[in-house]
């Protein structure tokens, strides 16, 4: 291989300075360890820059609130396959890590005692399952902004060493299982490197941009899920993906939540406030995947709105100019940018849009990344861990609560951090001897792309695999369609292995950079698809015609053969599963019930 | 309904060319393309070694910053309605900080200049087991400061940071520098002064006001920089 390379050494490396990547830096740095952070973009240009409404903690700033329910809240709402120890692990934690952030500078809008503010948000619950709580800390409808900011500034304090604007490219990983760093590209210049640490960390984000509508930015291209699966570790509940009921009808654009939080209202064409049907209880509030098929059911039923009977309409006319332009100053915006209404004065058209991964690499509540082995479903993976959108700890099982996100980014990429400095410090070692293989992938990688003639466009293909994914895959789902999607889904990765750039320059060539996230794009697409197409009920987020509701399996879910997590391997294209852990740290098991709003 | 929109894109890719050059490219758009960003998206197909950053497509990324037809702006929240198409569009790199390549600038000294404010909070007593107090109308003071997204729109388009990058703290910095002022929490506003008292760090800026016409957010760098120099004004007597 004549290509040439240099070579880092680091004891840890993380990649990704979005809000898991920046939470499990901070850990680091103020320990002292020499840690590299990867971005392929601006820390603050991360995609957590644009969460919106909140983030889950039982601070009990408004009213009564406790751990407990916010975990009871958590494991319905993941319709039981969410780990409950983590869920409770994460749960407990929550007050801390929302403090530490108040305490990094974090301007969370304010109570009038001066305690940080806190909104109803979908499914979050008091006392078990009762009533609406306020729970979701927020900084106006910016708050993934603030909290973003927030951390980046603290490491700026910490003195963490960013490479901003490098592209990671694979997962060193050695014959015996152990992971060894990256590779990695500065976008700058194309120079190839490899960062050699002890503890790697991915905290790269979601993929949401498998799909053709997205809330997602252009980056959140999977690459953390690609870079593993390349490397031989599997990917875990890929089949679960959060569709958000209110992404701008056309555009894509999330509204968040926070506005029915806020007591905003979804209307049909009949300008009938339809959810009162679907959900007596939680109306509007309820669980994200429930108002999302409502949605949907209303507008197959010809109840949509517009002139193609395609949207629903999301209506705040009704609460006061005042409380929209103080908690809701962006989505006035937004509303302005993306859909032309002025929100005071008239309806926001909305529709169910690709929100969210509720899958990823599979990991424990420490943040290592663990996998089957031996008689180990969760065999720990050596110097490998995982934190964020990227990583399934699993707390969210079938279906995420909103706010719950950037709280599990916060509590695993602080638990990342501490396991990795624990590890570090528990048994300093040198740097194991670098694995040739997986550095030549990467170069071989590149070297294809560079000679590919007559081959496939990265615009067309990604194109392509968005929209199977959209019609095949979608909020509801076909056994036929599935089946027919698997097919057309592995005919889209034929043309990804070729596709050809005609841009060769070394200096920021976006247009490789595109065909190398195409190679992640596609890893999650497939396993997405075999995942979903494989599970033969409904549950949270996945929901098939062919696993309808009955006496024996309400809302359709299968207990006795599904409650399991999948376990996609690229290898061989297979699947295994493991059980899910239904028994917490310390209080009693959440038993299993039928989810109802 | 298609159209064909034309565009001028400054082109320099210093792997191949001696020196930049403006490229003259058309594409045929559609209803759903809205925004410039969209467009430039399409012109990517068309052509990809046209290299621009992107990311989040909402406005809150601060990735996208370019000058179009002459003025500073994200592609992201410029829609294409709002572009007179009599004659073609015109794309440049944000003025005044060295291009790498194509519309993709090198923001180096822009960072710079916002770490050299000690963007942080800076409150040496131990952290207390809950939040901090702050109260609404102190929370309120932020409002117009911390939304900044560090997008360098109005940076680069304010005079005194063109000539004096490397000394003037520029709109930006000078508007975060007054978020950590402004902020209850933060003990450390004495030194915050003492930091910018200074002919280039601050004082630089004229109140041209180019920074508040530019920036896509809707923030006012102007204010908190008079708010900062009437602090001083104040301190000194
Ligand atoms: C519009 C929107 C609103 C949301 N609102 C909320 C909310 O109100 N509450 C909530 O709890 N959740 C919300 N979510 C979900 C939540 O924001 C995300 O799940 C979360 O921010 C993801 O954070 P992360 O740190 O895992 O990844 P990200 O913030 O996406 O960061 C990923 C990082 O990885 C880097 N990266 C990726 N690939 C590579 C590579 N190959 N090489 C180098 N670096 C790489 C990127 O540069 C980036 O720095 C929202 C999501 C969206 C899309
Ligand atoms: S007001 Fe000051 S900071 Fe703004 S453009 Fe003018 S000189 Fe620059
Ligand atoms: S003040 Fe406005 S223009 Fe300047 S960097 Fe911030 S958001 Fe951009
Ligand atoms: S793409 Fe993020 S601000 Fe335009």
């Amino acid at each position: 291989m004549a290509a040439k390379y240099a070579i880092r050494k680091f004891d840890a490396v993380i990649v990704g300075a979005g809000g898991a990547g920046l939470r499990a830096a901070i850990q680091l740095s103020e320990a002292g360890l020499k840690t590299a952070v990867i971005s392929k973009v601006f820390p603050t240009r991360s995609h957590t820059v644009a969460a919106q409404g909140g983030v889950a903690a039982s601070l009990g700033n408004s009213e009564e609130d406790h751990w407990h329910w916010h975990m009871y809240d958590t494991i319905k709402g993941s319709d039981w396959l969410g780990d409950q120890d983590a869920i409770e692990f994460m749960c407990r934690k929550a007050n801390e890590v929302v403090v530490e952030l108040e305490h990094y500078g974090m301007p969370f809008d304010r109570t009038d005692a001066g305690k940080i503010y806190q909104r109803p948000f979908g499914g979050h619950m008091s006392n078990f399952g009762e009533k609406p709580v306020r729970r979701s800390c927020a900084a106006a409808d910016r708050t993934g902004h603030a909290m973003l900011h927030a951390m980046y500034q603290r490491n700026v304090k910490a003195n963490t060493q960013f490479f901003v604007e490098w592209q990671a490219l694979d997962l060193i990983r050695d014959a015996e299982g152990e992971v060894l760093g990256v590779t990695a590209m500065d976008m700058e210049t194309g120079e190839i490197v490899v960062f050699h640490a002890k503890a790697t960390i991915f905290a790269t984000g979601g993929a949401g941009r498998i799909f053709h509508s997205s809330t997602n930015a252009f980056i959140n291209t999977g690459d953390g899920l690609g870079m593993a699966a390349r490397a031989g570790i599997p990917l875990e509940d890929m089949e679960f993906w959060q569709f958000h009921p209110t992404g701008v009808a056309g555009a894509g654009v999330l509204i968040t939540e926070g506005v029915r939080g806020e007591g905003g209202i979804l209307r049909n064409s009949q300008g009938e406030r339809f959810m009162e049907r679907y959900a007596p209880n939680a109306k509007d509030l309820a669980s994200r995947d429930v108002v999302s098929r409502a949605m949907v059911t209303e507008i197959n039923e010809g109840r949509g709105c517009g002139p193609n009977k395609d949207f629903v309409l999301l209506d705040i006319t009704h609460l006061p100019p005042e409380t929209i332009m103080k908690r809701l100053p962006g989505i006035h915006e937004i509303a302005v940018q993306f859909a032309g209404v002025d929100a005071l004065k008239e309806p926001i058209p909305v529709v169910p849009t690709a929100h969210y991964q509720m899958g990823g690499i599979p990991t424990n509540y420490h943040g290592q990344v663990v996998m089957p082995q031996g008689n180990s479903q969760n065999a720990v993976v050596p110097g490998f861990y995982a934190a964020g959108e990227c990583a399934c700890a699993s707390v969210h099982g079938a279906n995420r609560l909103g706010t719950n996100s950037l709280l599990d980014l916060l509590v695993f990429g602080k638990s990342a951090g501490e396991s990795a400095v624990e590890e570090l410090k528990k048994s300093p070692k040198a740097h194991k001897e670098l694995h040739q293989e997986s550095i030549d992938k990467t170069l071989e990688r590149l070297a294809r792309l560079d000679e590919q003639k007559g081959g496939a466009s990265v615009h067309d293909t990604r194109l392509t695999l968005q929209r199977t994914m959209q019609n095949h895959c979608g909020v509801f789902r076909f056994a036929d369609k599935l089946k027919e999607g698997v097919q057309k889904i592995l005919d889209v990765q034929k043309d990804v292995q070729r596709t050809e750039i005609k841009d060769k320059s070394k200096v920021f060539n976006t247009a490789r950079i595109e065909a190398l996230e195409l190679d992640n794009l596609i890893e999650v697409a497939v396993a997405t698809m075999v995942s979903a197409e494989a599970r033969k009920e409904s549950r949270g987020a996945h929901v098939r015609d062919d696993a309808p509701d009955t006496a024996a399996n309400p809302n359709g879910r299968d207990d006795k053969n599904w409650l399991k997590h999948t376990l996609w391997f690229k290898e061989g294209n297979r699947l295994d599963y493991k059980s899910v852990k239904l028994t917490p740290l310390t209080v009693e098991s959440i038993a299993l019930k039928t989810r109802a709003y | 309904m298609t159209r064909n929109i034309q565009f001028k894109i400054y082109r320099y890719d210093p792997d191949k060319d001696a020196k930049p050059y403006m490229q003259d490219i058309s594409v045929e758009i559609d209803a759903t393309d809205r925004k410039l960003l969209d467009v430039m998206v399409k012109l990517k197909a068309k052509d990809d070694s046209i290299a621009f950053r992107r990311s989040c497509r909402e406005g809150v990324c601060g990735s996208d910053a370019l000058n179009i037809n002459g003025k500073n702006g994200l592609a992201c929240l410029t829609a294409i309605d709002d572009l007179p198409t009599d004659k073609p569009i015109v794309l440049r790199p944000l003025p005044g900080l060295p291009v790498i390549r194509d519309l993709i600038v090198d923001m180096t000294q822009f960072f710079k200049q916002y770490h050299s404010i000690k963007p942080y909070l800076i409150n040496n007593d131990p952290p207390p087991e809950r939040e901090r107090l702050q109260s609404p109308e102190d929370r309120e003071e932020l409002n117009g400061l911390y939304e900044c997204i560090l997008c360098a729109c109005c940076s680069t388009s304010c005079p005194s940071f063109w000539w004096n990058p490397d000394k003037f703290v520029g709109p930006a910095g000078l508007l975060a520098a007054y978020r950590f002022i402004a902020d209850t929490r933060d003990q450390a506003t004495s030194e915050r002064l003492d930091d910018l008292d200074d002919p280039y760090r601050l004082f630089r800026c004229h109140t041209i006001m180019n920074c508040v016409d530019v920036c896509p957010k809707g923030l006012n760098p102007t204010k908190a920089i008079g708010k900062i120099k009437d602090m001083m004004v104040k301190r000194a007597i």
